[in-house]
């Protein structure tokens, strides 16, 4: 039998390791958990019971898709939402759950994940007025760049400043772009109060770039965009990065 | 009667030399500056360029589609005339519609002009050659080739009801006045740092989404070469001042967009293609000393710009 004197150094030693181990991973966080499980603080809830188990998110509340985000924006998002640059009610408390380790750690599990890919097509002909229209050509009439000159061809987002808008849903889409516009006061009517200006809940964007561009366009408008980015799906084809994308 | 004779001869083959070598190189010469067009009349708008529906579906329609096609995706579908990453519908914003970016309705009906620089009488296929040239650091196609006389009918189909010859308000990137003060290049860099290098990157360099380039580069060696206008101060100026930030142009003063004008026209970029005798000294004096405010051969923070890159 082992009755070696030396066995209770080795158990201390065992011991001591898997405590050292354990935490290394609490400082280290690991994103998968928290996706799967939620953080340290309860109040940090599993992020994929409502971004998905895939991380493609939810339509039908609204929830984004995280999978391929790049790991800078998803990290400053979260920030964002900490800090109440963006505000969401759901987001909000759960940011401020997370510790900063936790945060880095999340956004680079999102990260790893497989990106949106989007079929190359042919050149598109949009039809004025329309969601591909504003998508391809823009308002320039009311300085509205079109989407893809800075979401790069097909939404697919460029760099850590430009999420990609393919792969998310009209829901999410529209959201965002009514977060951004805010709504004007109204003026009291036979029907009703006067209504207070709302200001925007979401005042996170680069040099204000989205700001003006929410502001300037139409409840149509923000809903055709939307469907159109929505509508673009996805491919499991492998990006061909020698192929332009034509515009 | 003799050194008279010796001294006229020298003080004349210079300039006959001179003029020889104008007359040489006048397709390369075609970069200069446009003179200031009028203002907006007040309450007026700039004029309006027909809408993409009304491209007939015939086959003068489908020229100028393809047009369209190759304005938006020169680097894609001409890529034997494109030495770098850009694009024609980098500098001139929607397509070439948008007034203050150099539209394609004010300058059509411009041509042909004569310029004073290169003494002679420049058609507008030849203006495009000199975009391929020195925009696009390629090489010109052919007057008669398929990519220019689409292009050309694309201009002109753009220009339909503006008057020949005649100056439209909205013409080229209607430059700010020069600032009091000058311009300065390190102030220039923080206007760059928290206005331009998100899209254009740090290093100038901008970026790509595979072989697609979205945010054109502004300097370095895929961007347009020294012998190109935007390579001038004040023309940058005005571009940037009508239509950057993407979106949010008329935002910064006259002050930031020559200042950050100047911090990207002070990087090295491709070689003018006019070089002369391989000596940026005598080029700056031929081609640069007199156009605009540029620093082409000028020493900046200790080195002598207008090396080129490759």
């Amino acid at each position: 039998m082992f009755t070696s004197p030396a066995r209770p150094l080795a158990l201390i030693l065992c011991l001591s390791a898997s405590l050292l181990t354990l935490s290394l991973q609490a400082r280290a966080a690991d994103g998968e958990a928290i996706i799967q499980k939620g953080g340290a603080n309860p109040a940090a809830m599993p992020c994929m019971s409502c971004h998905g188990a895939d991380g493609k998110g939810m339509a039908a509340g609204g929830f984004p898709r995280l999978a391929g985000l790049p790991e800078a924006y998803i990290a400053k998002q979260l920030a964002d939402f900490k800090a109440g640059r963006r505000q969401n009610p759901l987001m909000q408390p759960i940011s401020q759950a997370l510790d900063d380790a936790e945060v880095a750690a999340v956004a680079k599990a999102y990260a790893a994940l497989p990106r949106v890919q989007v079929k190359a097509g042919t050149l598109e002909r949009p039809r004025e007025g329309s969601g591909a229209w504003l998508a391809l050509r823009g308002a320039w009439d009311r300085n509205i760049p079109e989407c893809t000159l800075c979401h790069g061809p097909s939404g697919v987002g460029v760099g850590d400043a430009f999420p990609p808008l393919a792969g998310q849903s009209a829901e999410y889409i529209e959201a965002q772009l009514r977060a951004w516009r805010a709504s004007p006061a109204g003026p009291a009517g036979r029907k009703g109060k006067a209504l207070a200006a709302v200001p925007p809940t979401r005042r996170n964007d680069p040099n204000g770039l989205m700001q003006h561009i929410a502001a300037d366009l139409s409840e149509a408008e923000i809903k055709a965009v939307s469907a159109y980015f929505a509508g673009l799906g996805e491919t499991t084809e492998p990006f061909d990065a020698s192929q332009h994308r034509l515009r | 009667m003799k050194t008279t004779l010796r001294r006229l001869t020298a003080a004349l083959l210079p300039l006959m030399a001179a003029h020889a070598m104008a007359a040489d190189s006048t397709r390369l010469d075609d970069q200069t500056q446009l003179p200031k067009a009028p203002a907006r009349p007040s309450g007026k708008a700039y004029f309006q360029p027909p809408a993409e529906a009304d491209i007939p579906n015939n086959a003068y329609g489908d020229l100028v589609r393809r047009g369209q096609d190759l304005f938006m995706n020169t680097r894609a579908l001409a890529p034997e005339y494109v030495g770098n990453e850009m694009n024609c519908v980098n500098c001139h914003i929607d397509r070439g519609r948008k007034a203050n970016s150099a539209p394609l309705w004010a300058a059509y009906t411009m041509y042909p002009a004569f310029r004073k620089k290169n003494n002679k009488v420049n058609t507008f296929v030849e203006r495009m050659q000199g975009c391929f040239q020195f925009s696009m650091n390629g090489k010109a196609p052919a007057a008669d080739s398929e990519v220019l006389a689409a292009l050309t009918a694309y201009a002109y189909w753009m220009s339909s009801g503006v008057p020949i010859g005649k100056v439209q308000p909205g013409r080229g990137f209607d430059e700010p006045p020069p600032p009091k003060g000058g311009y300065d290049i390190a102030r220039g860099q923080r206007v760059y740092e928290k206005q331009c290098a998100i899209c254009h990157g740090d290093d100038g360099a901008g970026r790509k989404v595979g072989a697609t380039t979205v945010f054109p580069p502004l300097w370095g060696k895929d961007s347009y070469n020294w012998g190109a206008g935007m390579h001038r101060i004040n023309t940058a100026a005005g571009f940037i001042q009508h239509n950057m930030p993407l979106g949010r142009g008329e935002t910064l003063s006259d002050q930031e967009a020559w200042d950050v004008a100047a911090y990207i026209n002070a990087h090295e970029r491709p070689q003018d293609p006019r070089l002369v005798n391989g000596d940026i000294d005598e080029t700056r004096k031929r081609y640069h000393a007199d156009d605009g405010v540029n620093l082409y051969g000028v020493v900046v923070g200790g080195q002598k710009l207008g090396q080129g890159v490759k």
